[in-house]
């Protein structure tokens, strides 16, 4: 029981994390390693709005969404477009570009975070008490953290399947060649869905400023994790984004608990290249 | 003919410089050659198939910590034997298991790789042997690491120029051109890959271990830190990874200018850094050397 | 070669060092001036370490001593400071180039260490080489005796995990023969150089002061999640809670503690509990919590240290190393004012002096520093050093400690 609830908790701090990178690499095709600084620099403009401006932090979220929603929007006009124009045509060019300038963006935010957050961890305390849950004590930030990343998620999947927009971002996500032929433009779509991804990794970052302690060096870690849920999940699958990142929660909560600690990354690198064999397409991805 | 000749001229020079340079001047030596030796080896097989690999530090950690684990064992040329044979042994189990993905899935794939690796050492010394950190007290002098790290270098670069001209490289480069298209001209992918990155792996795991008693220290977080994969990458890339000097032509002016950075700007570093690869990717999509051939060809039409 | 003559760059002191030099008396020239420099993480995982131990300390040191004229010659005159500072990236390899460069083309008169036990280690045999002295401040290993004896001019000034852990076996043995506390512990140890030092330390000397290991695992690091691990603690049924761990470790176990409602009558976190931020971390509620290092709170000096870190750093220090880094410092200065600058005659003065700074009198044995704090903790709001108990400054611990 304490397994089944801990895990399933963990795993939706995970989820919320990879949300944004699958809309980012599934709908505009980029694949951001810059994901976990985007998501750091939130999690610092929520301390920074908490301590300064004295905002309680889910107002500060809802703040910072749209901020993030702006600056992927930015992001993706002024330094992901040139490169997706160019790689018209040739494929395989687009990832390799993207990888390479989202590395160099990397070290362009970590450097900024750095010089104006230093190299300290940062913390904040908020909403940390315990509350029980199916007999297991869980922090309430925590679940606050799981009750975003549900209605997010949830939230997500009912607008791709249900709106025209979505059917629009599911067409440029399934196959960009030939959505222009129904008069989608692929440009504006696009770009909306990199910023939208931005806005959700903004709130996932935000959401674990409220309970994790961490520090500017900290962002490859969260891409890592994230990389590997949208991987296991299918890229671009929202649904299998949120069902990954619960699994993964859990299996790390299960080797912790009956193995050893000491093998929790160790499994998770295992399951996902496991699963990078087996079904490269991902657990819930579709074939080509 | 002539090239070839300008080339071991060249190497000759290098290999005496070190007995006029400054300790300081033979570390930077030293990293230049790695990260040649390091940037050419992958572009081995990265380069020429489009497989961007970023297992390049799980090889090289593996390198570097049999060293650890075997250097008051076994004397040293057996040692670098033994680092060799186990970066084989490796890169063929990893070869067979990956000759499915492609694109992406093998870039994230590798990236993983690297990663579990290191977990699973790290856990095997923690649980199994007790301990996390292993001495390096070989009597190496830098100059005798400079000269092995020139020798892997002008190996990786020497073996991709006669590979270019068997029908390996062809084979390649029809792969990295259009793997259907390749296999449908009678190329035996499975192979080819894995021969080539076989090749590529184990020059890769020997640079490790010919780098490694410089640290003395070795625990996994130094020996396998993922900027060394991410660093390769991009030398090659900068050079331009399907030429044969391409690697080199990146991996000396982008490691200088890092020791640059980092003496003048130490705070400050991150930022050039990144806003460097940004003007690297959007300026030279693919690498100098086509760059610079761009150029010839404008001004040749210009002349004409 | 081109490549050569091209790095034949002036190396230009940091931004710090700038703004010290033109604070500096004109009357000195250039050629005066001491130069020291150092190597240390500014980038990478190594950064918040050095970030908060050694960098504040550095440039605390070098602003004292240039405010008072600069570093004392045996002859009386004084020489102002100039630093030429590196980051290493936190890579081992550029480590070892910075201190080359350091060594042989900024020909700096004195280095001082970088952060970290295996930085150390990595840059020991290129000091040894070149003859500079290394004050080993921030490295902790169990084999330093054999370093010492190996490079002769290194000195390891933070002990190893044998010492912490019987310091802690010391003060839990207490509290079970004075009947506050069970015999049982939950112990948790990062994967990592340091956690299995410790955890290899405590094993030994818990069973011999009589005590019970009832969960002892070990996490990997960059484990983020500690929800787990503390529910088996909780549910073990130990009294003490001990974690051999890296900072965000211990803050998030800290945390996770706190949220759970976890109360041990003991309970005690690694690095990161002497560090400033750490009563930020538990919300106000860090009373009780036993942690590595200490200082002695009462000391007027380290009352004074602690002001003048404020002031200079914007934090006050970390409780552990920091101390013991600007102490290490001071003890530098007075080697110098002692026997110049020449390393041969340096490093014998700092193997046989006895000096005076912010942690008392200081003389190393045998090229260590043994007379150290091994467990501390929070007391009204002051990680003061609770063991050993013997070594003057020492308080009494609080146990039980007082629920969050």
């Amino acid at each position: 029981m304490t397994t089944l609830v801990l895990g399933l908790v963990l795993g939706g701090t995970y989820a919320l994390l990879a949300l944004g990178l699958t809309l980012q690499y599934g709908i505009a095709r980029i694949m951001n390693l810059a994901y976990g600084e985007v998501t750091l620099l939130a999690a610092f403009g929520l301390v920074f709005l908490f301590q300064t401006a004295g905002l309680p932090p889910l107002v500060a979220i809802i703040l910072i969404a749209p901020a993030g929603y702006l600056t992927g929007w930015l992001l993706y006009t002024f330094m992901m477009r040139p490169l997706v124009q160019r790689a018209t045509g040739k494929p395989g060019k687009l990832e390799v570009d993207s990888i390479l300038a989202t590395f160099g963006l990397l070290f362009v935010l970590q450097g900024i975070m750095l010089v104006l957050f230093g190299a300290n961890f940062t913390s904040i305390s908020y909403l940390d008490q315990g509350v029980n849950v199916l007999g297991v004590s869980v922090a309430l930030n925590r679940l606050i953290a799981f009750a975003i990343c549900l209605v997010a998620g949830l939230g997500l999947i009912v607008l791709l399947n249900w709106s025209r927009w979505g059917l629009i971002l599911r067409a440029v996500a399934l196959t960009p060649g030939s959505a222009p032929l129904v008069g989608i433009d692929v440009n504006k779509v696009s770009r909306q869905g990199f910023a939208l991804g931005t806005a959700l990794a903004a709130v996932g970052g935000a959401s674990i400023a409220m309970y994790q302690t961490f520090s500017a060096n900290d962002g490859v870690i969260f891409t890592m994790k994230a990389l590997i849920i949208v991987i296991m999940g299918g890229v671009g699958n929202v649904a299998g984004a949120l069902a990954a990142g619960f699994a993964l929660g859990l299996v790390e909560t299960f080797v912790a608990t009956t193995f050893d600690p000491g093998l929790t990354l160790a499994a998770t690198f295992a399951i996902f290249l496991a699963v990078l064999i087996w079904r490269p397409q991902g657990l819930f991805g579709r074939r080509s | 003919m002539i090239r070839l000749a300008i080339a071991l001229l060249g190497l000759v020079a290098l290999a005496v410089v070190p007995l006029f340079a400054s300790e300081y001047e033979l570390g930077l030596l030293i990293g230049m050659a790695t990260y040649v030796a390091l940037a050419s080896a992958w572009a081995l097989f990265s380069g020429q198939t489009n497989y961007i690999s970023l297992a390049t530090v799980a090889f090289y950690g593996t390198g570097a910590y049999t060293v650890a684990v075997l250097n008051e064992s076994l004397p040293y040329p057996a040692v670098l034997l033994c680092a060799a044979l186990i970066g084989a042994g490796m890169a063929l189990l990893v070869g067979l298991s990956t000759l499915r993905l492609s694109g992406i899935y093998f870039v994230i794939f590798t990236f993983g790789l690297a990663e579990l690796v290191r977990q699973l050492i790290t856990w095997y010394e923690v649980s199994i042997t007790g301990t996390l950190g292993r001495y390096i007290f070989l009597d190496l002098t830098a100059r005798d690491i400079y000269w092995q790290m020139l020798a892997l270098a002008a190996v990786a670069i020497g073996l991709t120029a006669w590979i270019n001209r068997t029908r390996l490289g062809l084979a390649l480069r029809a792969i990295g051109d259009d793997e259907v298209v390749a296999a449908h001209s009678g190329i035996h992918l499975a192979r080819t890959k894995l021969i080539a990155f076989t090749l590529s792996a184990t020059l890769i795991t020997l640079v490790g271990a010919v780098a490694s008693p410089r640290w003395v220290y070795v625990e996994p977080l130094i020996v396998f830190n993922p900027t060394v994969s991410f660093l390769t990458v991009i030398m090659a890339l900068l050079g331009g990874a399907n030429r044969l000097w391409g690697p080199l032509v990146g991996a000396i002016p982008l490691f200088l200018l890092f020791e640059w950075l980092s003496v003048n700007f130490p705070d400050t570093y991150p930022i050039f850094l990144g806003l460097l690869f940004i003007a690297v990717v959007f300026v030279l999509p693919n690498g100098v050397l086509a760059g610079l051939d761009d150029l010839r060809a404008r001004f040749g039409r210009r002349g004409k | 070669m081109t490549i050569t003559r091209r790095t034949t760059l002036r190396a230009l002191a940091s931004g710090v060092a700038m703004t010290m030099l033109l604070g500096a008396n004109l009357a000195h020239s250039a050629d005066e001036t001491v130069k020291i420099g150092y190597a240390v993480a500014k980038t990478g995982p190594n950064a918040t370490g050095a970030g908060i131990t050694t960098i504040p300390n550095y440039e605390l040191w070098v602003k004292d001593i240039n405010a008072a004229g600069g570093l004392t010659m045996p002859d009386g005159s004084k020489r102002m400071i100039e630093v030429i500072e590196y980051d290493d990236r936190s890579s081992n390899e550029d480590l070892v180039r910075a201190i080359e460069r350091l060594a042989t083309k900024d020909k700096v008169d004195l280095i001082l260490p970088p952060w970290g036990t295996g930085s150390n280690l990595a840059i020991a045999p290129l000091m040894d080489r070149f003859g500079y002295p290394q004050a080993a401040v921030t490295a902790v290993t169990d084999k330093a005796p054999e370093f010492a004896a190996r490079w002769k001019r290194s000195y390891w000034m933070l002990g190893g995990g044998h010492d912490y852990a019987n310091g802690l076996a010391d003060v839990l043995k207490a509290a079970v023969a004075a009947g506050t506390i069970n015999n049982k512990i939950a112990m948790v140890s990062v994967a990592d150089g340091f956690g299995i030092d410790l955890v290899n330390g405590a094993r030994p000397s818990f069973k011999e002061a009589g005590l019970e290991v009832v969960y002892d695992k070990t996490y990997p690091l960059g484990t983020s999640d500690f929800a787990a691990l503390m529910a088996e603690a909780q549910a073990s049924g130990a009294d003490s809670f001990v974690a051999f761990s890296y900072p965000p470790d211990s803050f998030g176990m800290t945390k996770t503690a706190q949220s759970m409602g976890y109360n041990p009558k003991v309970f005690y976190v690694g690095v990161g509990g002497a560090f400033p931020i750490y009563g930020q971390i538990a919300d106000g509620k860090q009373e009780g919590v036993m942690s590595i290092g200490g200082v002695n709170a009462a000391s007027p000096a380290i009352k004074d240290y602690f002001a003048r870190h404020t002031d200079s750093a914007g934090a006050p220090p970390d409780s552990w190393a920091s101390a013991i880094t600007y102490a290490s410092l001071e003890m530098l200065a007075q080697a110098v004012e002692r026997v110049g600058l020449d390393h041969g005659k340096l490093a014998g003065e700092l193997s046989t002096g006895t000096f005076s700074t912010i942690i008392g009198d200081v003389k190393l044995e045998d090229n260590q520093l043994r007379d150290l704090w091994w467990v501390g903790q929070w007391q009204g709001g002051t990680f003061v050093a609770v063991n050993p108990s013997d070594k003057d400054g020492a308080v009494a611990p609080v146990i039980p400690k007082p629920n969050w």
